[in-house]
């Protein structure tokens, strides 16, 4: 079964390369272009791993995260946080939120797949 | 002539004695003699009364010029010693005794003077010391006021009380109230001598660091420094140091320096005040440049790079794909460079180097350069076209080296004779030119001027012309106008604007200021038992307000306030209180010609309510001075209830103490006191004009009323009390 990814960013330029990236790697893919809208998407599309920026709009990625970790039924869904801020303790305080990873920006975007089909466990 | 009844006296005396002894003697033989004898006898004596007469007649000659003669020696002559040696101990030290009466008694006039001698030298001696001695204290209290008023920190020192003793103009500066934008209010300085730093100052962070210095010093720490940040009233961010005054051990007192050595006694503090606002405000600015630097860099670095690892990875995407991604890439390239093209320019002056420099006019650089060009080498020197509004960032001293420098070589290498100056503004950079005629120099040349080491007359500069110019954040190059001959260096450097160096205008044009008072040291707290304070150690305000009529009840208002403060036993012109009030209504012609304030004057100032808090701080913990004071008082205290503000110090009126003073006199209006007492009377009616000449008057009649046995602020209170209500009577 083909896994789904959710593509939480409100930066259109990394989009293109994220969703570009995830759909040759063979997922299916789903673009929210904030905070609020990733939420909706979440329950709507219930992705099995979510690429969530920090920086968006109205809801930050980490309130997203948190959110997403209260719910009970989204227990399952991997959270990888992509930030440009770098500093230790951002870094920290997303995985004490609950995400499974965090890369600050840039990145390689041949780890980022490796780390994609590390957490999904393929 | 006293002498000379009591010498008659004690004669007359010696005469009836004599003439007793001889007639009782006579008496006493005649009546033992047998009526024979006594027969023989008479006519012996009778033969003989001639001799006798004669004898008695001579005989208080005789006595008489004995007597006088010992009485000169052994009574007269003491005398006249002891009233002589009065004369010296008490009236004349230069006086001597003039040696009489006996060889005893001369030697004793001669010992005396001696005596007086050698105390005459002692205390000529101590007299001497103790003008030196002043002199010294003198001196020394003047340096240090110059040299307090020139320092670029500010300065204020406190007694173990929180009172102000010394301070120096950075720091009124620095604690000064701001200008109010909206009323229009004066600025006014918050530091005043014998003030209360609590006023300006958290006086719990002051508690704070004075036991922490105290702790310190019981610990055995002899110089400790305690240290805390805080904001003045202006907003402003302060880093205030202080450093406790510890009490004089004297030496050789035991007791003190045990006492001493295990608890010194704090008597009081220094603060060194700075300003850390810009530090920090460039602190931030360079944390939001690193942060703009390295966040707004990552998400575009970000994008790029995943563009092309997609474009690298999937060399088979098609045409559209590509296009799309080759797209994010120019435009996330064209982001970052217009970011860091306006970080540079936002940032440039986080980005220097922080090498110390300080502003400076740039007329004023260049009259000191043209000075020492001319001494140390001899070169005319003109300017052209100098912008006198032009401030610099500048290190003054290796500038004026590099300045120095170039002329020196113009002159010995190329024959030049007079350089000119031309200083011009050009946006955010001035061009300072050294400018010359003759022969070109060539650009070779020039480049290599810029980067040898200076060397001028045999001293040798570390720094080449190009280090001084790259401390300055500038550039210089080498230019020529060839039709006129004319050739410049042109050197460009930031300009910094006047607002941001206004404080390196000296307050005052005066030499001393009035900034310090030590004999506040031994000045106890104002507040217990005030009455029986002298009233030569108070501090006190001396204020008058001028009014738009004469009964506040009827709705007359105050329209000026103006106050001096008056610090044992000097008024301190520096230390005043003026400010006009709106006093919401209109003013009546009448009124206008006595304080001459038109009604426009008042127009946008504030109004009484917000006056008076200010005022009232001002007088805080002082007595209040005023003429006819209760006019004033009246003014205020219909204030308190709307305002709630309440002036509870006492208060002297000169108008009563001039009663008190002179009571046979019916003259007691400000003007003809002043007369009285010889004070020039300037600047009156306006309310500070009047504040001054009332203290002024004061200040005369302290010692007036102290001839009169009045001395402390009770008795001053109390007669002036009496004479009210004599006057009331009256």
């Amino acid at each position: 079964m083909t896994k789904k990814v959710l593509i939480a960013d409100d930066e259109p330029n990394i989009v293109v390369s994220l969703e570009f990236l995830m759909e040759r790697n063979g997922y299916v893919v789903k673009v929210a272009n904030n905070g609020e809208d990733a939420l909706k998407c979440v329950a709507e599309f219930v992705p099995d791993l979510i690429l969530l920026d920090v920086m968006m709009p109205h809801m930050s990625g980490y309130d997203v995260c948190q959110k997403i970790r209260e719910n009970p039924a989204w227990q399952n869904i991997k959270i990888i946080m992509l930030t440009a801020k770098g500093r230790e303790v951002e870094v920290t305080k997303g995985i004490a939120l609950g995400a499974d990873a965090y890369v600050t920006k840039p990145f390689s975007t041949k780890e980022l797949t490796a780390k994609v089909r590390e957490i999904l466990g393929e | 002539m006293r002498d000379k009844l009591k010498f008659a006296a004690v004669l007359a005396a010696v005469y009836v004695l004599i003439a007793g002894i001889i007639a009782v003697l006579a008496g006493l033989v005649w009546a033992d003699l047998k009526p024979e004898e006594r027969l023989l006898a008479a006519q012996v004596l009778d033969e003989r009364v001639g001799g006798i007469v004669v004898f008695g007649f001579f005989l208080p000659f005789f006595l008489g010029f004995l007597i006088n003669h010992l009485f000169r020696r052994y009574i007269s002559a003491p005398s006249q010693l002891a009233e002589e040696i009065q004369l010296i101990v008490s009236a004349n030290p230069d006086h001597r005794a003039t040696p009489r009466g006996s060889a005893e008694l001369r030697k004793v006039v001669r010992l005396v003077n001696e005596l007086a001698d050698s105390r005459q030298a002692l205390q000529r001696d101590v007299e001497a010391r103790i003008r030196e001695a002043s002199r010294d204290l003198e001196a020394e209290k003047n340096r240090l006021a110059a040299l307090m008023s020139e320092l670029a920190q500010s300065v204020v020192v406190c007694n173990i009380e929180g009172r102000i003793l010394l301070y120096n103009a950075r720091a009124r500066q620095l604690l000064t109230q701001p200008v109010d934008k909206q009323s229009g209010a004066a600025t006014r300085s918050l530091v005043g001598l014998g003030r209360s730093i609590f006023g300006i100052l958290d006086r719990n962070l002051i508690t704070h660091a004075l036991e922490n210095v105290h702790d310190r010093l019981t610990r055995g720490n002899m110089a400790p420094v305690a240290s805390f940040v805080t904001t003045t009233p202006a907003g402003q961010l302060i880093r205030v140091q202080m450093a406790p005054v510890v009490s004089a051990v004297e030496q050789g007192r035991p007791e003190d320096m045990a006492k001493a050595a295990s608890a010194p006694e704090i008597t009081g503090f220094v603060l060194i005040l700075e300003n850390i606002t810009r530090t920090i405000e460039m602190g931030s600015r360079r944390d939001a440049l690193m942060q703009t630097l390295t966040e707004g860099t990552r998400a575009s670095l970000a994008n790029i790079r995943a563009a092309v690892e997609m474009m690298l990875s999937f060399p088979d995407m098609d045409r559209e794909g590509h296009n799309r991604f080759i797209g994010i890439i120019g435009e996330e390239a064209a982001k970052l460079s217009t970011a860091l093209n306006r970080t540079v320019t936002e940032f440039a002056d986080s980005l220097k180097t922080q090498w110390p420099l300080e502003d400076m006019r740039g007329a004023d650089l260049i009259a000191a350069a043209q000075r020492r060009i001319e001494q140390k080498l001899g070169l005319q020197t003109k300017t052209e076209n100098v912008d006198e509004s032009l401030w610099l960032k500048v290190d003054s001293y290796s500038l004026i080296q590099a300045f120095t420098y170039l002329a020196s070589r113009l002159r010995d290498e190329f024959g030049v004779r007079e350089v000119r100056f031309g200083l011009e503004s050009a946006g955010r950079l001035a061009h300072l030119d050294i400018v010359w005629t003759g022969a070109p120099i060539g650009t070779e040349t020039t480049m290599s001027w810029q980067t040898e080491p200076m060397n001028l007359g045999g001293e040798a500069s570390p720094l080449s012309l190009k280090d001084v110019i790259e401390r300055h954040d500038g550039e210089l190059w080498y230019q020529i106008e060839k039709p006129r001959h004319r050739e410049y260096f042109r050197l460009a450097v930031p300009v910094t604007h006047p607002e941001e160096v206004a404080w390196t205008v000296p307050v005052t044009g005066e030499s001393r200021p009035e900034y310090y008072d030590f004999d506040l040291f031994h000045q106890a707290g104002q507040n217990p038992e005030l009455d029986q304070r002298l009233l030569s150690e108070l501090t006190y305000t001396v204020f008058d307000t001028e009014t738009t009529g004469l009964d506040p009840s009827e709705g007359d208002e105050i329209i000026s306030i103006g106050a001096v403060r008056l610090v044992n036993g000097r008024l301190l012109e520096h230390e005043v209180f003026e400010q006009l009030v709106d006093p919401r209504r209109s003013l009546s012609a009448q009124s206008i010609k006595i304080h001459g304030i038109q009604p426009e004057m008042l127009a946008g100032q504030p109004a009484i309510d917000q006056v008076l808090p200010a005022f009232h701080r001002f007088c805080e913990d002082t007595v209040l001075i005023a003429h006819n004071a209760a006019f004033d008082m009246r003014f205020l205290q219909m204030k308190e209830g709307p305002t709630g503000i309440r002036f509870t110090q006492p208060v002297l009126d000169t108008l009563l103490l001039s009663a008190v003073i002179h009571p046979h006199l019916n003259q007691h209006k400000l003007e003809a006191i002043a007369e009285r007492l010889g004070i020039n009377v300037i600047g009156r009616h306006t309310a500070l004009g009047d504040a001054m000449v009332t203290g002024e008057v004061f200040l005369k009649m302290i010692p007036l009323l102290a001839g009169m046995g009045i001395r402390t602020l009770g008795e001053a209170r109390e007669a002036a009390q009496k004479t009210f209500y004599a006057r009331i009577e009256y």
